[in-house]
């Protein structure tokens, strides 16, 4: 079975993303940028799966700019057998996004397609699910296992009131939350060996999708600042402030 | 203009953020209906029905709804969309799995976890965590909407509106339930919890979690949450972490206890009314956004405030 994952360039994890003066969105020059964290969770799944015998090819897409190659290339040196990037410095909104994804899918006719959940800037949360839709597959979301008995895959998912188990027929998509694994670093001789593994370089145009959005941004800023309170100085305070405000 | 609003329940009881997300859909305008999709789901049907402002009640019922997977979901709404200008769901889980397949099936890019309905186009969403607040116009005929449910209020007042019921989606699917194991709690659900009491990763064990977090919670009537760090630690379970990958809550009190505050943690609760902190470190982020700070060692502080409350 062939595995796709798709992956993002986002800004890294640990980095405060600051809001442009002029609100137009948020400001990227200069900002240490890094594979979409859930992604990256998708990439060590792929890989174990192949580990395990369970995948036979691993192929790693990235839809951004040039640089996204850099994002490939990681995933390259995880495990991953190949990439294609299609390439475009425009937003690419999740819609045009599983657009893309689906013409890929259907030259690739992959058997298992691993997303992440969401992308940690924009927070849409729906590229998988407008995959899914897209190619009438089946889908689970936020999955935290994910086993394989014969065609059929049994997905664990996270749901509000605790965890639900799905089984569904290949091919499908999943898309992956936290605690599905520990994503692992890749090794120098992994990264070395990464750089002689191809990269397709596509354009949206060569899959005949038009990327124009959707949504327009009207503008973007900073969220209300709240304001540090005071510090009291033991239980019996706390107790008095919190009854003083109402709150108990 | 109509709007569909998808119903969050649990067959017998409908959930609250029906009727916020129902709140969202007036600020958009036109009448609303209000989409029970389960399997005998009669008990939350009639209690859509009184939700004010609501024109009708669709009433789906079969066993292919019983889980709200959104293969069922996208059968049963994407037909009946024809009749909409816009679709509304709760940002549950639900409906964060369903709406977007919904959309894709409509041509139409999904505003996910709105915060605010300017117009009929215009919608306000968090984005990097909550880091920063877009405002965006929606060019597509139709809407697709996910709505967070603590950034509106329920109307007040009871309504009256009528019962209509609609055959489920026959199937099959490509997708199968297997099995549930929903956490047990006699605890507020977190989510809408009026209190939430927030373990971190200072707690150290699991054990140490239940011994000094649910008391407290149990004391003040509380819901329970974590930080993802204790999520990971395995101090906690999943579904009770609080944050932009988590829940996002907004109670009338917060306490913190042991949490630093991570960027990602506070995505999840900035927004409740009073934060307390608990943390032994002066320095801690989560200190910055705390409306009562107490700085000192939470295996002493937690069982005093218990003890006393």
């Amino acid at each position: 079975m062939k595995v796709l994952v798709p992956v993002k360039r986002v800004i890294d994890y640990n980095v405060r993303p600051r809001v442009k003066a002029d609100q137009t969105g948020v400001d990227l020059a200069n900002v240490k940028m890094a594979m979409n964290p859930f992604d990256e969770i998708s990439i060590e799944e792929a890989v174990r799966m192949k580990e395990k015998g369970l995948a036979t090819e691993i192929v790693i897409v990235s839809i951004g700019p040039a640089q996204a190659q850099e994002t490939i290339r990681i995933g390259l040196a995880m495990g991953c057998d190949r990439g294609i990037l299609v390439q475009t410095d425009a937003a690419v909104e999740p819609l045009a996004v599983a657009k893309i994804l689906k013409a890929i899918v259907d030259v690739e006719q992959p058997g298992l397609v691993i997303a992440g959940k969401q992308a940690i800037d924009d927070d849409a949360n729906a590229t998988g699910q407008m995959l899914a839709a897209l190619l009438d597959w089946p889908q689970a979301t936020f999955a935290s296992a994910i086993s394989k008995d014969g065609d059929t895959l049994k997905v664990m998912r996270e749901v509000d009131g605790g965890l639900q188990t799905l089984a569904l027929q290949t091919p499908a998509v999943v898309t992956t939350d936290l605690r599905l694994n520990e994503p692992r670093f890749a090794s120098l001789p992994n990264i070395m060996k990464a750089k002689k593994k191809p990269i397709d370089m596509k354009t949206p145009a060569d899959y005949g999708v038009d990327i124009t959005p959707r949504l327009s941004v009207v503008k973007v800023t900073e969220p209300k600042k709240r304001e540090a309170g005071e510090k009291v100085a033991d239980v019996d305070a706390l107790i008095a402030k919190l009854k003083s405000v109402g709150a108990i | 203009m109509a709007v569909l609003v998808l119903a969050e329940h649990s067959n017998a009881a409908l959930n609250d953020v029906t009727a916020k997300t129902v709140a969202a859909a007036k600020a958009f305008g036109g009448d609303i209906d209000v989409l029970v999709a389960g399997h005998n789901a009669g008990g939350a049907a009639e209690a859509a029905s009184k939700l004010v402002g609501v024109r009708k009640v669709i009433h789906a019922d079969g066993a292919s709804l019983a889980n709200g997977l959104a293969e069922a979901l996208e059968a049963l709404v994407v037909p009946m969309m024809t009749g909409y200008d816009a679709f509304f769901a709760p940002a549950t889980s639900v409906g964060k799995n369903a709406a977007p397949r919904i959309a894709a099936k409509l041509d139409v890019m999904q505003v996910s976890e709105v915060t605010a309905v300017h117009d009929a186009s215009t919608f306000e969403r968090p984005i990097y965590a909550g880091n920063a607040i877009m405002t965006v116009k929606s060019s597509d005929a139709k809407k697709v909407i996910t709505v967070r449910g603590t950034a509106f209020k329920a109307a007040e007042g009871a309504g009256s509106a009528s019962i209509e019921t609609v055959a489920a989606p026959a199937g099959p699917f490509k997708s199968a339930f297997v099995s549930e194991e929903l956490s047990k709690s006699d605890r507020p659900e977190l989510a809408s919890a009026k209190r939430v009491v927030s373990g971190g990763r200072a707690l150290a064990s699991a054990e140490q979690f239940n011994q000094y977090i649910l008391p407290l919670a149990d004391k003040l009537n509380a819901g329970v949450g974590a930080s993802r760090a204790a999520v990971d630690a395995g101090y906690a379970p999943n579904d009770y972490q609080v944050g932009q990958t988590g829940k996002v809550v907004a109670p009338e009190l917060y306490v913190a206890i042991g949490i630093s505050g991570a960027i990602q943690h506070l995505a999840g609760m900035k927004d409740s009314k009073i934060i307390v902190a608990i943390n032994k470190d002066e320095e801690a982020p989560i200190f910055q956004i705390a409306d009562f700070a107490l700085v000192g060692d939470l295996f002493k502080i937690v069982p005093e405030l218990t003890g006393k409350l």
